[in-house]
């Protein structure tokens, strides 16, 4: 729940280190765009002064991983209202994970009040970490070199706390393995999406397996 | 245009871009959601998603040549797990893990 404010802080002072803008443009984004990597990276892209047409491109792909983020939760934000659009705005690594890895009932309406709860949470915490770094950064002179590792960091947290919810590391060892295989073959800026992918496609094809060997975990999803 | 132009159209942009990403099921798949092959995806991706998250940022933040093979991203990362496993405080795993990587880093 708290992984945003140390990470929103690095893209804080990175932004406010590296860039030449104003501390609030920090702020403006963590509230706009929202999404812990991209942000990161898009400092990145705003000191290149890249074109916007460039901008939308990367910033699609470094947040492709999303589209697949949505089918795990299509069923559960069905019905929610005014709430969808936030849930389905608000949907970051984190806000992801936390809403996958936690325990349910079977009170529909009130667990999309949990989630949105929890999204909101997530947010705020995002914003008030990447406002206080954005103004740490200006007002003192430290060496941030290796803060955007908090981004590493709380991937790791995130995989154990996956780890703690399934009970099982393979679909862990899934990723592992279609992220070295992609590391190896494609170029810097097609592994993230050609991971996610492959992986997607090696869980499909264990649909088949897993059908006839795991049919008393399969959880029934409200 | 003037940079705060700049800044605000790129934010714009980038909201735009990211959003997308995450509509796009919404609009296109929602008829869906009761399929057991997604029901499936649902379960198992979100491990794998981050798992190999961790993989690809963290080869990308550490030496991979000699002397060093990687210590200098394994050592922090073996900080957050272990402290995580131990605390379960993602705030206190993130922010010791980042301050061992940093101090590292530095040197």
């Amino acid at each position: 729940m708290f992984g945003y404010l140390p990470l929103g802080m690095a893209f804080g002072v990175l932004f406010v280190t590296q860039l030449e803008y104003p501390w609030w443009g920090a702020t403006l984004m963590s509230i706009t765009v929202f999404a812990g990597a991209a942000q990161l990276l898009a400092v990145g892209l705003l000191a290149a002064n890249a074109g916007l047409v460039e901008v939308f491109i990367a910033m699609f792909v470094l947040n492709a991983r999303h589209l697949f983020y949505g089918l795990s939760l299509l069923g559960r934000f069905r019905g929610a209202g005014w709430r969808k659009l936030y849930l389905i705005f608000g949907l970051t690594d984190e806000t992801y994970s936390l809403l996958t890895s936690r325990a349910r009932t079977e009170e529909r309406a009130q667990e999309q009040q949990n989630d949105f709860r929890i999204t909101l949470f997530n947010q705020a915490y995002w914003v008030i970490g990447s406002t206080l770094g954005a103004w740490l950064g200006r007002a003192v002179t430290f060496d941030s070199t290796g803060i955007e590792f908090a981004l590493v960091a709380l991937f790791i947290v995130l995989t154990i706390e996956q780890y703690k919810v399934l009970g099982q590391s393979l679909p862990i060892w899934i990723g592992a393995a279609a992220a070295g295989l992609c590391l190896a073959v494609l170029p810097a800026d097609q592994q993230l999406i050609g991971a996610v992918i492959l992986a997607t496609v090696t869980l499909l094809l264990s649909y088949r397996f897993h059908k006839r060997g795991n049919a008393e975990l399969e959880q029934p999803h409200g | 245009m003037d940079s705060m132009t700049y800044l605000l159209a790129f934010t714009v942009v980038a909201t735009a871009a990211t959003f997308a990403t995450r509509a796009i099921p919404f609009v296109f798949l929602s008829r869906h959601s009761d399929h057991p092959l997604v029901q499936h995806l649902g379960r198992y991706l979100p491990a794998a998603v981050m798992s190999l998250l961790v993989v690809i940022f963290l080869l990308r933040s550490g030496h991979w040549s000699a002397p060093i093979f990687g210590a200098d991203a394994l050592v922090p990362s073996l900080v957050v797990i272990a402290l995580h496993l131990w605390r379960r405080n993602a705030l206190l795993s993130i922010i010791a893990g980042t301050a061992c990587y940093m101090a590292i880093q530095q040197v």
